[in-house]
């Protein structure tokens, strides 16, 4: 394959694919990896950590003052008392929506994410459109998004250059005031969390389910 | 370094268009799992470091690093890790030699050693001796650094002036890290108008930003 530039990758197989295959294939025979760790990798994050882990969380802040209390304070300890815990959730920090303050995540310079709550990120998030402009046009992202906030409300974005990790706290929906924790938790979506969106509303869920059904 | 992955108020990179949230697969293609899973596995033989591990995906061209999908810029960072380590040779992964067995003092994770490592996580806050130079509220600019080397300074704030929000303690240092030596530094969330960033008006929006202290000084 041409190209115009000095690089320094090798040029196995141009397919992807099968230079991933061949990479698996080689590091497997090396024995440098065992093939039931990579499964055990998968499968927790593919099937096991993920967005409800957050939903359960943020649920749970909206229905119990004293839990909230301690996760604005100590996110890791207070989501580790609920069973998350683990890489790339060393040292959370919950930020808040209010009616007048909206907050935003991104990494500009990678993809760092709370896994322990939210799983592995969406492709958008680790894209360059999302991460070049949500720091600079936070207002024209969140538009695309469908989330169109009043011009007083502020924005707040957190770019995640550390290995501090944020989750945001969504606004409880009106209408909500006699739910369960169980039933709260249909409304947080990751996009919510990710700050990108807002939670649902009572409306919206069930036009979701019937749309299912 | 001034790579292509450092994205903050880039322009002309398009719009985002995201999958609806419940139509999208955590892996879009097999390919995208197994050099995952190779990445975290090969990452818990200890060889290298996170630090180490982002700066090998960002020593690309700027235009293949923009022209990969996420996961084949993963694919390149965890086999320039392999090779530079001498876990891999080049020959190797083009399938001009034989698989030659690895070294027999690498211990390699069995799947309840993956387990405990993904549940523990590796924690990257340090005790420091020496307090925070910097108090909340205080002024500071972002130091210009022109450096070929990893750092988690990003090129949109550097020469801007903030203001500490947060102290969040002593961490592991990204710059020094990224050269196999380990330091602590206290680490800061800083706050920016987009004003100060951007140059925009009556934009009511601000940037929240993670940054050590020697990327700061006072003003």
């Amino acid at each position: 394959m041409p190209h115009d530039h000095d690089h320094e990758h090798t040029e196995p197989p141009s397919d992807i694919a099968l230079r991933v295959k061949a990479l698996e294939t080689l590091l497997i025979d090396k024995g440098l990896v065992d093939p039931s760790a990579l499964d055990e990798i998968i499968e927790t994050y593919e099937h096991k950590v993920g967005p409800r882990n957050g939903a359960h969380v943020v649920a749970r802040a909206w229905s119990d003052p004293k839990f909230k209390k301690q996760l604005m304070e100590d996110a890791t300890a207070a989501v580790d008392s609920l069973g998350y815990s683990g890489r790339q959730g060393e040292h959370l920090q919950v930020v808040e929506n209010t009616s007048a303050l909206h907050n935003v995540v991104v990494c500009t310079l990678c993809s760092c994410y709370p896994w322990t709550v939210l799983g592995l990120p969406p492709a958008w998030y680790k894209s360059a459109p999302y991460r070049s402009r949500v720091v600079s046009e936070p207002r024209s992202v969140l538009a695309e998004f469908g989330t169109e906030l009043a011009e007083e409300m502020s924005i707040r974005v957190w770019d995640s250059t550390s290995e501090m990790r944020y989750l945001v706290l969504p606004m409880r929906p009106e209408g909500t005031e006699d739910w369960t924790e169980e039933q709260l938790q249909q409304l947080v979506t990751r996009n919510s969390m990710i700050g990108v969106e807002l939670a649902k509303s009572p409306n919206n869920l069930d036009a979701t389910v019937e749309g299912k059904d | 370094m001034h790579g292509g992955h450092d994205l903050g108020g880039k322009q002309g990179l398009g719009p985002i268009n995201p999958e609806p949230e419940s139509e999208e697969p955590v892996f879009h293609s097999d390919w995208e799992r197994r050099v995952f899973a190779l990445t975290i596995a090969t990452g818990m033989l200890g060889k290298w470091n996170i630090d180490q591990s982002r700066y090998a995906r960002e020593r690309q061209h700027p235009i293949d690093y923009l022209k990969h999908s996420y996961y084949e810029n993963w694919y390149e960072g965890v086999s320039k890790l392999l090779i530079e380590n001498g876990l891999v040779s080049k020959e190797e992964l083009l399938g001009e030699s034989t698989a030659q067995p690895a070294s027999p003092d690498i211990r390699v994770p069995s799947q309840d050693d993956a387990k405990k490592i993904l549940t523990s996580g590796g924690p990257t806050l340090m005790q420091l001796d020496i307090e925070p130079k910097f108090n909340i509220g205080e002024k500071i600019r972002v130091v210009k650094s022109y450096t070929y080397g990893h750092t988690r300074a990003p090129a949109y704030v550097q020469g801007c002036i903030g203001e500490i929000a947060i102290q969040h303690g002593g961490h592991v240092f990204p710059d020094s890290n990224a050269r196999g030596q380990l330091a602590g530094e206290h680490l800061y969330a800083v706050c920016f108008s987009s004003r100060e960033l951007w140059g925009t008006e009556h934009d009511n929006s601000e940037v929240f930003i993670d940054l050590w202290e020697p990327y700061l000084v006072a003003v």
